[in-house]
């Protein structure tokens, strides 16, 4: 073998054209190509320089042995769930800049001059699209359902703690390989739909649709066992007592968006598959040529794509419930109704995907059927609305920050929620579909949907997390910011569509755009600013956590279970498995005086050990498929063995728990008890003040 | 008494068995979920029944006699491995398990290799792949098939290794009461893809 | 039969075994009947396509359900029920997507031709 051929096939087909200036060295004299390039680099090189300083500080403070044994290896729910949200805030900040550039872009293309070149402003929106779908919103809400719901519902941990954490290193493999296409480029520029035969071989065979094939893959496999693990938890762990119909609606929420992901996931995988055989093994799925059928794949991609968008939504529909009802001091209006709304909308997001192409030719009867059944989704999503504003009604309203973002909600979702109305018209879709007054529609879903909805949860949960709360002021600013941002950055895109301008669109000439964009421009600018906020918000709170000290667990005066632990809980989750008499038990424990009692039957509890798994599949995923993005085979293969070892291996494993004994949880009990109930009470008017201690006085008592 | 496939650990041990609960109903979730990965790939097929794209067609490459076979050779293996979890709920034999197991095992490779010689005896028909988009959605179906045998029969063999080990102890257990439910599971696929992928073509 | 009886538990356990054990045997011939009309049906080329087709589909539900039943225990009460409103569940999203693709690309299908 001469060098040359050993070079081959240790790199594949990974060349020098892999880096980011490698325009720059090629066409020396192109301005265009220095800035695309400069760009690019500056963006390679804050992943290179970013994950050196990581590591540099991880050593420096010597804190490699607690990130293995705390972290990395760990299966606690809350753990995980963390990590599940910091991937997702980071991967948010990518998202970002990366729309930031495009509106720029955007606001500057008219006659042809934006600085971005095509092929860039495509890998733009591609992983803009792909990085928030798969990377933001997912990770947000598995995080949060992850911390939350065992807790909600009275488990010590998922079902199955170790195959969490191998969702874990899938999702967060996936993710890697987005951060890695920065380097060794280029990223698709299919879109987040990826679809062919624009992302087949003969249009684009470089490696750009592989790096979104696999991480789009690694990313709804990591789904896929998510949703399984979840919707067994909540069908097998919940504590005596806590029927169905007791249980909150966050995990009614994230029981059907378990279900969801079980059934919606694998249509995504069976798409990326065959678009990856058609690529790699020349067969004919959605080739223009022999038998191919690329509306197939708009089928297949839809079936996925159509319930997914009720998997981003409905933890979110959750989380608002949580919060209006919390924060109204009153019990939920409508439970029922909101439950069976949810079981609606999950069981109807399945009947809906060909509203997604309407335009792509099949015949008016079946687009009437579909614009009908997209239009039936309408009425579980307005007897929500109903139920959460008849929560506020005579309610005690405290307007904090989660708050805020659940108003925003109601108003923004509800202008969004009315524009789906109009597409869901085929003829009026006609008119707009692939204009930017879709993309305006959905991001009006996405944003005050989804994200006000995760960043509710983020903050009202965060001091159950860590034991203080996030200042208040900080996050006001964030998410006035953020709605005035949102409102400023998308509303002119429903003017835009109406003008009729295309989305992803590169450069245009017609002059009536610029203004439009200009805006959008500043409303993303405010977005940006709002999103500083809560990094400041962030830091500020670190540097105060001694003043914003919530140990005793309950800040808000929660009425469900994860307040009645402390804050944050211990790693089995409650001493002792709570028994459950009502909905909003801990309300009633607290009113009744039940609530900080000692219990006097202690017993052993046994917890999973740390597990290295999750961490080495998710590296061998992440490894076996850069192989296949640059035709390493020797890679895949040793990944592909390395993996299936581990995965044996580890069922040879016999000691998989360890025992936490009775005295050592009662000691750490009775410490943490002795010092909650030397608190005084904290009244909801201080809520929001450093005299909030995290012993919150019921509302209800304090009405009395 | 429990109704699972030989879902029976020793009933006084009640957390133990409410674990085993747990994980056979989560094996089963997984298995539904597989099952929508099959679905698609059948609808795929059948709506790609009619892009041959001038290449070979069922009747050129398929042989109803091999199809025969392999379904019978599943069928009875269905029928050995069930033998095999009855075998563990109700006998401590280990000697038993181990030719109930071997069968299966033996069954599962017959049917692999004749599916290996179709495959084979397709290819030098010119039924590739990449001929047509018919014969593209017949190889991820079908083989997809034979590689969950296959894993599945792995999967047996590092059973039958614990059960040298550790004995018949209750994560062995847990293990062939899953593996039970995918062999089953994969024996209902394969009535799918005799019916709408072999007969539906050639009937 | 005294099955409660703690001294006849090795009795009980038996019978049990022999009944599993029957349950199997029946699935199998079940199936296996099943599965000789179907190769029949088509190998000896007995009918027109519709009625074959007609033929396939409903054998082939008849030993799905059959080896639901026998191999796999399913049933409509007792413990098994979680798993039933599963698998119901599976099937009917399984319609929807399956035939909606089917009839979906059929239309587009007829359309283009
Ligand atoms: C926060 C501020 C955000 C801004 C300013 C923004 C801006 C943009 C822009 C300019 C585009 C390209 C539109 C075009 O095709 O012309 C886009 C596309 C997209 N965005 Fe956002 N976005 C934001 C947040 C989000 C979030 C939170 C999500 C999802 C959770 C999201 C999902 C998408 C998707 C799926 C696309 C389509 C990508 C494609 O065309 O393939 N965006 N966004």
């Amino acid at each position: 073998m001469t060098l040359h051929q050993f070079l081959d096939t240790a790199f594949g087909r990974l060349g020098w054209d892999a880096l980011p200036f490698w325009e720059i060295v090629r066409h020396p004299h192109d301005g265009k190509a220095w800035l695309n390039g400069l760009i690019a680099s500056g963006a390679a090189s804050l992943v290179v320089f970013g994950a050196l300083a990581v590591v540099v500080m991880l050593t420096r403070r010597r804190w490699w042995r607690s990130l293995w044994s705390g972290w990395l290896t760990s299966v606690d729910h809350k753990k995980i769930g963390i990590m599940y949200v910091i991937l997702a805030l980071v991967m948010l900040a990518r998202g970002l800049v990366e729309a930031t550039f495009m509106r720029a872009h955007q606001a500057t293309a008219l006659n042809d001059t934006g600085f971005l070149t095509p092929e860039h402003f495509g890998e733009f929106f591609t992983t803009h699209g792909t990085i928030m779908i798969f990377f933001v919103a997912m990770p947000f809400l598995t995080g949060l359902i992850n911390y939350v719901m065992p807790l909600q519902i009275g488990a010590r941990d998922v079902s199955f703690p170790v195959l969490n954490s191998i969702s874990l290193g899938l999702t967060a493999a996936g993710a890697a390989l987005v951060m890695v296409s920065l380097v060794l480029m280029p990223f698709s520029t299919g879109g987040w739909s990826g679809y062919p035969p624009y992302t087949e071989r003969s249009f684009n065979p470089g490696a750009g649709p592989d790096y979104w094939i696999w991480a789009v893959t690694l990313s709804s496999l990591g789904s896929t066992l998510t949703g399984i693990n979840f919707s067994v938890t909540v069908y097998k762990e919940r504590a005596p007592g806590m029927h169905f119909f007791r249980m909150p609606l966050f995990c009614w929420t994230a029981l059907c968006t378990s279900i969801l992901m079980i059934f919606a996931m694998p249509p995504l995988t069976v798409a990326t598959a065959l678009l990856a055989l058609d690529r790699y093994a020349d067969f004919h799925f959605f080739t223009n040529d022999l038998g191919g059928n690329m509306m197939n794949y708009a089928n297949l991609f839809w079936l996925f794509g159509h319930p997914e968008v009720y998997i981003l939504i409905l933890p979110a529909f959750g989380v608002y419930s949580e919060v209006f009802t919390t924060f109204s001091g009153k019990t939920l209006y409508g439970y029922r109704a909101l439950v069976l709304a949810t079981m609606c909308i999950a069981v109807l997001s399945f009947g809906v995907w060909m509203h997604h192409f309407f335009t792509m030719g099949q015949s008016a009867e079946l687009n009437a059927v579909f614009g009908i059944s997209t239009m039936l989704i309408g009425i579980p999503t307005g007897v929500k609305i109903f139920d959460w504003m008849l929560t506020m009604y005579r309610g005690q309203v405290r307007l904090t920050v989660p708050m805020i973002y659940a108003l925003g909600f109601i108003m923004l979702f509800v202008i969004g929620g009315t524009t789906g109305i109009v597409l869901a018209n085929p003829s009026v879709d006609y008119q707009v579909h692939n204009t930017l007054f879709l993309v305006a529609h959905f991001h009006n879903m996405l944003i005050p949907g989804t994200l006000f909805g995760m960043l509710a949860g983020y903050t009202m949960w965060f001091p159950k997390a860590f034991g203080f709360r996030l200042d208040e002021i900080w996050g006001r600013r964030a998410a006035l910011g953020w709605i005035a941002g949102f409102v400023l950055a998308f509303f002119p895109l429903y003017g835009l569509g109406l003008l009729g301008m295309p989305r992803r669109l590169h450069a245009y000439v017609e002059p009536a755009y610029l203004p439009f964009t200009v805006v959008a421009l500043v409303g993303t600018l405010l977005i940006v600013a709002a999103f500083a906020c809560l990094c400041v918000q962030l830091w500020v709170s670190v540097r105060d956590r001694d003043h914003l000290s919530v140990r005793a667990g309950d800040p808000w005066d929660g009425r469900t279970l994860e307040w009645a632990t402390s804050a944050p809980p211990p790693e089995y989750n409650f001493p002792v498995v709570p028994t459950v008499e009502s909905k909003d038990p801990f309300t009633h424990e607290k009113l009744d005086g039940k609530a900080l009692q000692s219990p006097d039957d202690w017993q052993d509890i046994e917890m999973p050990r740390n597990a290295a798994l999750g961490l080495v599949l998710g590296l061998v995923g992440f490894l076996g498929c850069f192989g296949l993005v640059w035709y390493m085979w020797w890679l895949v293969v040793l990944a592909a063995l390395a993996g299936l070892g581990a995965v044996i291996a580890r069922s040879f494993t016999r000691n998989t728990t360890k025992t936490i004994s009775a005295d050592e949880v009662r000691a750490q009990y009775m410490e943490w008890l002795e010092n909650v109930r030397a608190l005084p009470l904290t009244v909801r008017s201080q809520e929001s003040s450093r005299a909030n201690n995290g012993r919150a006085m019921p509302v209800m008592k304090e009405q009395q | 008494m429990s109704r699972h496939p030989g879902l029976n650990l020793d009933a006084s041990h009640a957390p133990a068995h409410d674990q085993a609960v747990t994980l056979v109903f989560g094996f089963w979730v997984f298995m539904m979920s597989d099952v929508i990965v099959f679905g698609l790939l059948f609808a795929t097929y059948v709506a790609m029944s009619d892009a041959l794209a001038g290449g070979p067609g069922p009747h050129d490459l398929f042989e109803l006699r091999t199809v025969f076979i392999e379904t019978l050779l599943l069928l009875i293996s269905s029928l050995t491995i069930g033998m095999a979890s009855l075998s563990m709920k109700h006998e401590r034999d280990d000697a038993r398990l181990f030719i109930w197991l071997g069968l299966t095992f033996g069954l599962g490779l017959a049917f692999l290799s004749y599916e290996l010689h179709d495959f084979a005896s397709m290819v030098e028909k010119g039924g590739v792949p990449s001929r047509s988009g018919w014969l593209s959605a017949f190889w991820a179906l079908v083989p997809l098939h034979a590689l969950h045998v296959s894993a599945a029969m792995l999967w047996l063999v590092v059973i039958a290794v614990q059960v040298l080990i550790f004995g018949q102890d209750s994560e062995v257990k847990l293990g062939l009461l899953r593996l039970t439910v995918l062999w089953h599971f994969l024996d209902i696929v394969w009535i799918g893809i005799f019916t709408i992928v072999y007969l539906g073509e050639l009937g | 039969m005294t099955r409660e009886a703690p001294e006849d538990e090795a009795g009980a356990r038996a019978a049990d075994a022999a009944h599993e054990r029957r349950s199997y045997m029946k699935g199998f011939l079940v199936s296996l009947v099943l599965t000789l009309i179907t190769f029949g049906v088509v190998a000896f080329d007995i009918a027109d396509r519709i009625t074959v087709l007609v033929t396939l589909g409903l054998t082939a539900l008849l030993q799905i359900a059959a080896q639901f039943r026998w191999f796999l225990h399913i049933r409509l009460r007792g413990q098994a029920r979680d798993d039933l409103q599963l698998i119901l569940f599976t099937a009917l999203i399984l319609g929807l997507m399956g035939g909606g693709t089917i009839f979906i690309l059929a239309n587009l299908d007829a359309r283009m031709h």
